[in-house]
């Protein structure tokens, strides 16, 4: 008997054996206020909120099995997931389906991917892995192979068009760039000559990523579309007050006057039903899950693993602070959605592969250091 | 710039630059609190204001879809408005209680109540939902006598879609219906969501799917005050839709009229270009539908018949039929033979009424064979044995390469349906090809004795009706190929601007003059002394043509007689035309499927449709089958 329970002990120890309790905790946090919102949201009937919780099953379950493979092994996938991630972005710009001028997707006969989505989490790999292997004789070229390993996909991906996967790309790459050490003077000149650039990109860019940032200044110029989305939120937002107007009495969601609001405007929802306090609530448990993220890169005994985490971290809050202020109207409206609240399963899945690697750098760098 | 590593230091600069991402991150996020504030404490009242106020609803109005016209401006699809019952659920308390209340003033039926049922179940809260479509005057005025009694309940004028020929075309025009969640999520992609807010229809195929963002026009709206309970009190401002641009088509509505007629009751396609610019004149695909039954809804009952008759008539055949070319191929098989030099005109083979092959042989239909045989003859008669020695001469994949150049097995890029979802490809038939097609090794191999009978248009070859009349054009256009096309130029309902749809050559295959004569006179031959001669007689213009026919059913041995087989085995029948031979304005191809002889069922429907347009000369209904035609191209 004794050694029954000695044995499921030992069993249930090696299954949560890779398990970093406080992201786990954080992110059930995150998510059980998700699951509230989006039964709010779709409130005549719950398929939504059991399919998300379903989608969370599958994503954890990815976590699981990630955050048991050792950051070697997680090194591995860096090359064979980047190459991958751009003979697919290739093969949409060659083959892809074009719809409405923008190509993104990939038909595989039976279904389509958008293999923009592979690349959120293939960049910081292989760049994290790049540096790695450079460590010991990391000179300034380096910065400029890293750029171009940075640029080439980017540059397919806001070829697409889509300019907002490609923003989040590009900033997870450049974290790790930033991460590896990229000189502060450098940093200075590229802002300074993105700055000077803005005009020169508002030339390139295509008329509806223009209509959307003049909708930001101006939103009443687009009344039933864009606008009205960020109309319609920060009403919401604004008229939920100090302490919001009750879980399920939301009157502009019940009214159907927020649009995708189970998706990328859930936080409208959330924050018109809890006010002030329920977003202080969230601002303060998402900085609670980027400081345990930082603090995992720092305590991480490998240049790879360092700057794996540094950069999955920041792109969580890079999410987060992009869908929270487009909802709130201080940022253009791009398709980003709130990270462990809004519904949809790709996305969930490709944020919890984040959290697995954070829990394999964090529970496998004992064994590194011996 | 280079520096030697230094770990320790490393590790320090990287834990100063994670404290500085962690300063930048809690800047971000007191701004973005700073903006909270701002929102819910600073600015609550203004907004708590405006979402009490928020009473102001915008109301979309649809815009006018456009029209669809044929080249002489035959109006094929528009719009009507008729009145409609519709209940808003918010407003009204038991809703069949309503609804029985209702009964008693105004007709309603039990389908009237299903399809309520169903649209109630899609519908968002605030929408009106129609419970009877098309009121009678009489009915409005009676309804409105007792107006006062039914909350909630009101009259509405709608736009119905309308197509004024009914079954003609309709595979062409195709037709709208509902918009479904897979409809919505085109839409989404297509980033036109708020473009389709209060439209309620989408083009499910054909030029009404193809060309549904064009058609729909922009959607206006009215901002209008609404009370608590979401009636309307007064509108504000009111932004007019813009109607959608109407399409002019090169089709010609009489000729399509005609062909389809010309069919009868047989099922079958005929696709009619002009070969100078690719503009479709007449697509034809039977049996056909009605695409108003598709409008208001399509009832089950409708829905079942249509989708499980076995003639199927819901296939656009012109487009999704892919059928062996049969002897239609040898034109094009002998105009391959000269451009790279495998024949010359005048070359003769001796055809003793068979090609031997490894061990197998290879029969003409014609016992005895048809003696001293050059290129002109074996089009015009139809000699089998001529391209089976060809086929092999030339090997599969030169023929592959022509054909394929001729747009054979691949979409032609019609304007039908979404994306290529519209169109299949077909067959071409090469190593490449059985290696893709198969999952096996001694399957992927392609053997030499395979290519024979893709000489005569048998085989692997199989090919859509639209394929092989943009190949005929191709040849009538002396190699300079354009895509089919059915709409010549849409209106800008904005600018009143025609734009006109390019005819752009696609491609310009650089044919020998001397060798397309070389087709043209043995094609014109055909409809002289050859197997179309019966079908051209007395044509007073010179029509170039080929008659074909594809096996069905494979009759091992067994001679083939068309009396003595079931009729959906009968071979398919099919013919290629252009016409005025030194000049041609219309070039096509027909397929009636289990016709037989090409020259009995199909070449008669393709003199009808060349009188026509040539001559102006109206037929009397269908085609007659020719009993008495010889065909001397029954294969094997």
């Amino acid at each position: 008997m004794i050694d029954i329970v000695g044995t499921l002990r030992r069993s249930w120890q090696q299954l949560i054996a890779h398990i970093d309790f406080p992201l786990l905790f954080i992110t059930l946090a995150i998510m059980s206020v998700g699951l509230a919102t989006v039964y709010s949201a779709t409130y005549d009937g719950n398929q939504r909120m059991l399919s998300q919780l379903g989608n969370m099953g599958v994503a954890m379950t990815v976590m699981w099995f990630v955050s048991r493979l050792p950051p070697q092994k997680l090194m591995r996938f860096a090359i064979p997931l980047y190459l991958l991630g751009i003979v697919l972005l290739v093969a949409v710009f060659l083959f892809g389906i074009k719809v409405n001028g923008a190509k993104r997707w990939l038909s595989l006969g039976f279904t389509r991917i958008q293999p923009s989505e592979i690349m959120k989490i293939a960049m910081p790999l292989m760049l994290a892995w790049y540096f790695q292997k450079y460590e010991s004789t990391l000179q300034f070229k380096h910065y400029l192979i890293a750029a171009l390993l940075l640029l080439v996909p980017f540059a397919l991906i806001a070829k697409q068009p889509d300019l907002g996967t490609a923003l989040l790309v590009g900033s997870a790459g450049f974290y790790v760039i930033f991460f590896a050490g990229l000189p502060w003077k450098v940093i200075a000149a590229l802002g300074i000559a993105a700055g000077s650039a803005a005009p020169i990109l508002w030339g390139m860019m295509h008329d509806y990523q223009r209509k959307r940032i003049l909708t930001l200044i101006d939103p009443t110029t687009d009344p039933l579309g864009a606008g009205y989305h960020i109309i319609q939120s920060t009403i919401a937002i604004g008229s939920g007050g100090a302490i919001g107007k009750g879980y399920l009495n939301g009157t502009q969601t019940h009214l159907e006057f927020i649009p995708e609001k189970h998706t990328d405007f859930i936080f409208a929802v959330y924050s018109e039903e809890w006010g002030l306090l329920g977003n202080a609530l969230l601002v303060f448990l998402y900085t609670l899950l980027i400081g345990r993220g930082l603090m995992i890169a720092s305590a991480a005994p490998t240049t790879f693993s360092r700057l794996l985490a540094g950069a999955i971290t920041l792109g969580f809050f890079t999410y987060a602070f992009i869908n929270m202020g487009m909802v709130s109207g201080i940022l253009p409206v791009v398709g980003v959605p709130l990270p462990f609240m809004s519904y949809g399963g790709t996305a969930l899945v490709t944020l919890f592969l984040g959290i697995g690697m954070l829990m394999s750098i964090h529970t496998h760098r004992m064994l590194v250091k011996k | 710039m280079g520096h030697f590593a230094n770990p320790e230091a490393d590790v320090d600069r990287f834990r100063f630059r994670l404290g500085f991402a962690a300063i930048l991150v809690l800047l971000a996020f007191a701004i973005l609190l700073g903006r909270f504030v701002w929102l819910q404490i600073i600015q609550h009242d203004f907004y708590h204001t405006r979402a009490e106020d928020n009473r102001i609803a915008l109301i979309p109005i649809v815009p006018n879809r456009g029209v669809i016209t044929d080249r002489n401006g035959v109006v094929l699809a528009h719009n009507y408005s008729a009145f409609t019952l519709e209940i808003t659920p918010s407003q009204t308390g038991q809703l069949d209680t309503t609804i029985d209340a209702l009964a008693e003033v105004i007709d309603i039926q039990p389908k009237d109540r299903k399809r309520f049922k169903r649209l109630l179940d899609e519908a968002k809260n605030f929408e009106s939902i129609p419970i009877r479509t098309r009121l009678t005057d009489a009915e409005v005025a009676k309804f409105a006598a007792h107006r006062y009694r039914f909350p909630g309940v009101e009259v509405k004028a709608r736009l119905f879609r309308q197509y004024p020929l009914g079954e003609i075309a309709s595979h062409a025009i195709g037709y709208i219906g509902r918009i479904t969640e897979r409809d919505l999520k085109w839409i989404e992609e297509a980033e036109r969501q708020a473009n389709y807010k209060g439209t309620d229809h989408v083009g499910k195929t054909g030029l009404e799917q193809h060309y549904e963002f064009e058609l729909h026009g922009e959607t206006g709206y009215e901002e209008v005050e609404i009370d608590a309970g979401g009636r309307a009190l007064r509108s504000l401002k009111r932004i007019p839709p813009v109607s959608g641009n109407n399409l002019a088509l090169t089709l010609d509505a009489k000729l399509q009229q005609i062909t389809e007629q010309a069919f009868g009751d047989r099922k079958g396609s005929l696709v009619a270009i002009d070969p100078k610019t690719g503009g479709i004149l007449a697509l034809v695909s039977t049996p056909t539908y009605d695409p108003n039954l598709f409008v208001d809804g399509i009832t089950p009952d409708n829905w079942k018949e249509l989708n499980e008759h076995p003639d199927k008539p819901m296939v656009n055949r012109a487009i999704n039929g892919a059928y062996p070319p049969g002897s239609t191929f040898k034109p094009f098989m002998a105009l391959a033979a000269l451009e790279m030099g495998k024949r010359t005109p005048n070359q003769a083979i001796s055809d003793p009424g068979y090609y031997n092959f490894g061990n197998h042989q290879f029969r003409d239909d014609k016992k005895g064979g048809h003696g001293s045989v050059d290129m002109y003859k074996s089009i015009v008669h139809s000699c089998d044995t001529y391209y089976y020695m060809l086929a092999n001469d030339m090997g599969i994949d030169n023929i592959a390469k022509f054909m394929g150049s001729l747009g054979l097995g691949q979409r032609t890029g019609i304007d039908l349906g979404k994306d290529d979802n519209g169109e299949s490809k077909g067959v071409l038939p090469s190593q490449e090809w059985k290696k893709q097609r198969f999952k096996k090794p001694e399957q992927q191999k392609w053997y030499a004795g395979e290519t024979i009978s893709i000489g005569i248009g048998q085989g692997y070859n199989a090919y859509t009706p639209i394929q092989l009349a943009q190949a005929t054009a191709t040849v009538a256009n002396n190699g300079v190929m354009f895509r089919p096309h059915l709409v010549h130029y849409l209106i800008d309902t904005k600018s009143g601007e025609k734009r006109q749809v390019e005819p752009k050559p696609i491609r310009d295959l650089q044919l020998k003059q001397s060798n397309v004569d070389v087709i043209r006179r043995a094609m014109v031959g055909v409809n002289k002394e050859g197997t179309g001669a019966r079908a051209f007689a007395g044509a007073p213009y010179e029509a170039a043509g080929k008659t074909g026919t594809a096996q069905v059913f494979s009759l091992k041995g067994a001679q083939y007689k068309e009396g003595s087989t079931k009729k959906e085995l009968r071979d398919h029948a099919l013919f290629i035309a252009y016409a005025p031979a030194d000049n041609p304005t219309i070039a096509l191809a027909v397929l009636v499927e289990n016709g037989g002889f090409g020259a009995q069922s199909a070449a008669p429907i393709a003199r009808m449709v060349i009188d026509y347009y040539l001559l102006g000369k109206l037929p009397g209904g269908a085609a007659k089958e020719d009993p008495a035609a010889v065909e001397e191209d029954a294969e094997e």
